[in-house]
């Protein structure tokens, strides 16, 4: 056996630093938060980078023109550069749904935590503005309701999409809280004479991190995926440039029909990869609210053949349970590996 | 409650009349956990376990006492690997000629558990699920393993609250609607519910108040001499397995130190560290006197010195103890059954009235110094 036994204790490593926390996330969550950065940067910089005006027309255009060194995603059919209005527009789509996340999440995580904790009366009242937020239908509220705000922006449009987004996340908050409240540490917090707010703050709050940043990611897919949707029925600012307008002006022009793939595919594209990417990140939100499933799961060692513990002493806590060839379940029994022959 | 706890002190063991083998017998076996340093939570440990009988796994936390017993079950999640040694079943119903548990496969091992060794576990409130009526839970056994339906189903129910005392009306409680001890004679009922031949006890009672405690040792006891099952009997209490148990094991550090019948390991302790146990809790019925502790602490399992691991805390440490095989030995003088790890104190060694400095500091001190 090659483990050292006389080596001695080695506690830093076994239990994991501060900051290890990012290195040692699943690399799902690395290849979301990846591509989220992109956009993000891209929101940041993309208008300042942008070749062309996205609005400028070419009265000489000939129709839309696939891509080219001058113009590298082509034109649409009145001379408009495609990489333009994406670099200008991904601005628009990712502060809709940073502003619509943050406002909806906020509301679910007040509402929640509140109707939660305080129960009674509040949680009644609570509960049922919830539940009716809950079976509003929301498509044809949203089409009503941006549809009579006139020239609506980001924010307004962020605030519609909020109010009818925040009660699912709410829901969900509440019955976490209400499982917490009743738990031994918060009852001992509580006796140690916390007072109600930071009982809160510090003792609830923290136990829901991955839930409430669970649902600010969610939150945030579905107010980019519905505000596409939107914008592709016609129910948008269309003096702005965001993916859901650049799809709804591709589509009015038929782009599809007339083969302009150059035209539509990039917007498309952008909006599911944004997608991709926060579902992504999800996946990785979990440790950061359950400290237990970080030893297990971070830096995951890719092995063929099962879990061999002997193969590399040092890493074996961290490569997580695995036996025969997959992930350990709670049914398996204890794993043998006899090193030395039965007497 | 009868006062069966009181037969059990100084009756004929069972063991050394028992005809059958045991219905568990562990040799040799090894448990590590993995990490940067394995750590060998149980190292080269032999233990049998008769029909009916009841041993007591005795030793302070961490010495490997539950690693021990639920390794050899098999139920221990990775990092926890079995390194080496046997496990052999021998149940009536199931394997007459005995089975290998650590041969056995997933599914060959879902018939053995529960329906031959179920275990009782120390945090009732955490083993019970607290959605679920008490009739769910103790009935979600039944269907599992007997396939019991209906009228028959309903009556086995309150046969098994009736035996371990709780009126049958309780089967429509929440675990939350139970008292502490209620809860654990449902964890019993539950355990006795499929009639094992092997019932494995986690400390059952270290949670419970010492009247309660004492009621939940009569019931188990009184139990096993109308179901004959076999017991094992984890605690960190010796006091309560001298009056409990067939025989104790002692462990420290992942190690077997001494076995041997309950009267043994009272009357004539062979091991430094047993006596030291014995002599760190009052008796209730012998004459007073003065208590004394172990000092020191238990040693760090991940860079355990060669020999025998209690060394840094004995009082009879000699040069020789840092290289000795520890394992077990017939005790000289005791009657079969004893054994002890300890080749050089025997129970007629002479107990030294107080540890002198050179004895507790020996073990760092150097092969020029004569100790003992």
């Amino acid at each position: 056996m090659a483990v050292a036994v006389s080596a001695p204790p080695q506690t830093a490593a076994i239990v994991p630093r501060r900051g290890q926390f990012l290195r040692t996330m699943p690399t799902k969550a690395k290849v979301g938060g990846g591509i989220l950065a992109i956009f993000v940067l891209v929101a940041i910089i993309g208008p300042a980078i942008a070749p062309y005006d996205p609005s400028a027309t070419n009265p000489n255009a000939l129709g839309a023109v696939g891509p080219t060194a001058a113009h590298l995603l082509g034109t649409t059919t009145t001379g408009q550069d495609v990489l333009s209005q994406l670099l200008v527009g991904m601005r628009s789509s990712v502060v809709l749904g940073v502003l619509t996340a943050t406002i909806a999440t906020t509301l679910s995580v007040a509402t929640g935590v509140t109707a939660g904790f305080l129960g009674g009366v509040a949680d009644e009242g609570l509960s049922l503005l919830m539940n009716v937020f809950v079976v509003l239908p929301a498509l044809p509220l949203l089409i009503v309701l941006l549809g009579y705000l006139p020239n609506s922006g980001d924010l307004p449009t962020a605030i519609v999409l909020s109010a009818l987004g925040w009660s699912w996340g709410a829901r969900v908050i509440r019955a976490q809280t209400l499982t917490l409240r009743s738990r031994d540490f918060i009852a001992a917090a509580r006796e140690t004479g916390e007072r109600t707010w930071r009982l809160v703050v510090f003792e609830i709050l923290p136990n829901e991190v991955s839930l409430i940043a669970a649902n600010f990611v969610g939150t945030f897919l579905y107010a980019i995926l519905t505000s596409v949707a939107l914008a592709f029925i016609g129910v948008a600012n269309f003096s702005t440039w965001n993916l859901g307008t650049m799809l709804f002006w591709a589509q009015s022009a038929n782009a599809f029909s007339i083969g302009a793939w150059w035209w539509y595919v990039p917007p498309g594209v952008a909006a599911a990869l944004l997608g991709t990417g926060l579902v992504l990140l999800n996946f990785g939100l979990d440790e950061l609210g359950n400290p237990r499933l970080r030893n297990s799961t971070g830096r995951r060692k890719r092995r063929r053949g099962g879990w061999r513990p002997t193969g590399s002493a040092t890493t074996a806590h961290r490569a997580g349970p695995k036996w025969s060839g997959r992930a350990w379940r709670p049914t398996d029994p204890t794993p043998v590996e006899r090193v030395e022959p039965l007497a | 409650m009868s006062p069966a706890d009181t037969a059990r002190n100084g009756s004929t063991p069972s063991y050394a009349t028992e005809e059958r083998p045991p219905v568990l017998e562990i040799r040799d076996l090894s448990i590590v956990y993995r990490g940067d340093v394995d750590v060998k939570a149980v190292d080269h440990i032999d233990l049998a376990l008769a029909p009916g009988e009841t041993v007591g796994l005795a030793g302070e936390s961490g010495s490997g006492k539950s690693t021990l017993a639920l390794g050899a079950c098999r139920l221990l999640r990775p990092p926890a690997v079995i390194t080496g040694g046997s496990v052999m079943y021998r149940g009536t119903r199931f394997a007459p000629d005995g089975v290998e548990i650590l041969d056995q496969t997933s599914r060959e091992l879902r018939k053995l558990r529960w329906r031959e060794i179920s275990i009782v576990f120390q945090s009732a409130m955490n083993a019970l699920n607290p959605v679920l009526r008490i009739r769910d839970q103790l009935g979600d056994v039944l269907d599992a393993h007997l396939h019991l339906k209906g009228d028959e189903k309903r009556e086995r129910l309150g046969m098994l609250l009736d035996l371990v005392g709780i009126p049958r009306e309780r089967l429509r409680s929440y675990p939350h609607e139970l008292s502490g001890g209620m809860r654990q004679r449902v964890m019993i009922a539950m355990a006795l519910a499929v009639d094992p031949e092997v019932v494995i006890m986690d400390e059952p009672t270290t949670a419970l108040d010492v009247v309660v405690q004492r009621e939940i040792l009569a019931q188990i006891v009184e139990l096993q001499k109308r179901l004959h099952f076999a017991v094992l009997f984890i605690t960190h209490d010796l006091s309560l397995l001298l009056e409990i148990a067939d025989r104790i094991a002692i462990m420290y550090a992942g190690r077997l130190l001494e076995v041997g019948t309950a009267e043994q390991i009272h009357n004539r302790p062979a091991h430094p560290y047993t006596r030291g146990l014995l002599a760190s809790f009052p008796s209730v019925h012998g004459a007073r006197k003065a208590l004394a502790g172990i000092p020191g602490s238990p040693p760090d399992l991940r860079s355990l010195p060669p020999g025998c691991p209690f060394v840094p805390r004995c009082r009879y440490a000699a040069e020789p103890c840092k290289s000795i095989d520890m394992r077990v030995l017939p005790v000289p003088g005791s009657v079969a059954g004893h054994f002890s790890a300890c080749p050089f104190v025997t129970p007629e060694t002479a107990d030294r009235p107080a540890l002198t400095p050179t004895a507790a500091a020996s073990a760092g001190a150097s092969p020029a110094e004569e100790p003992v």
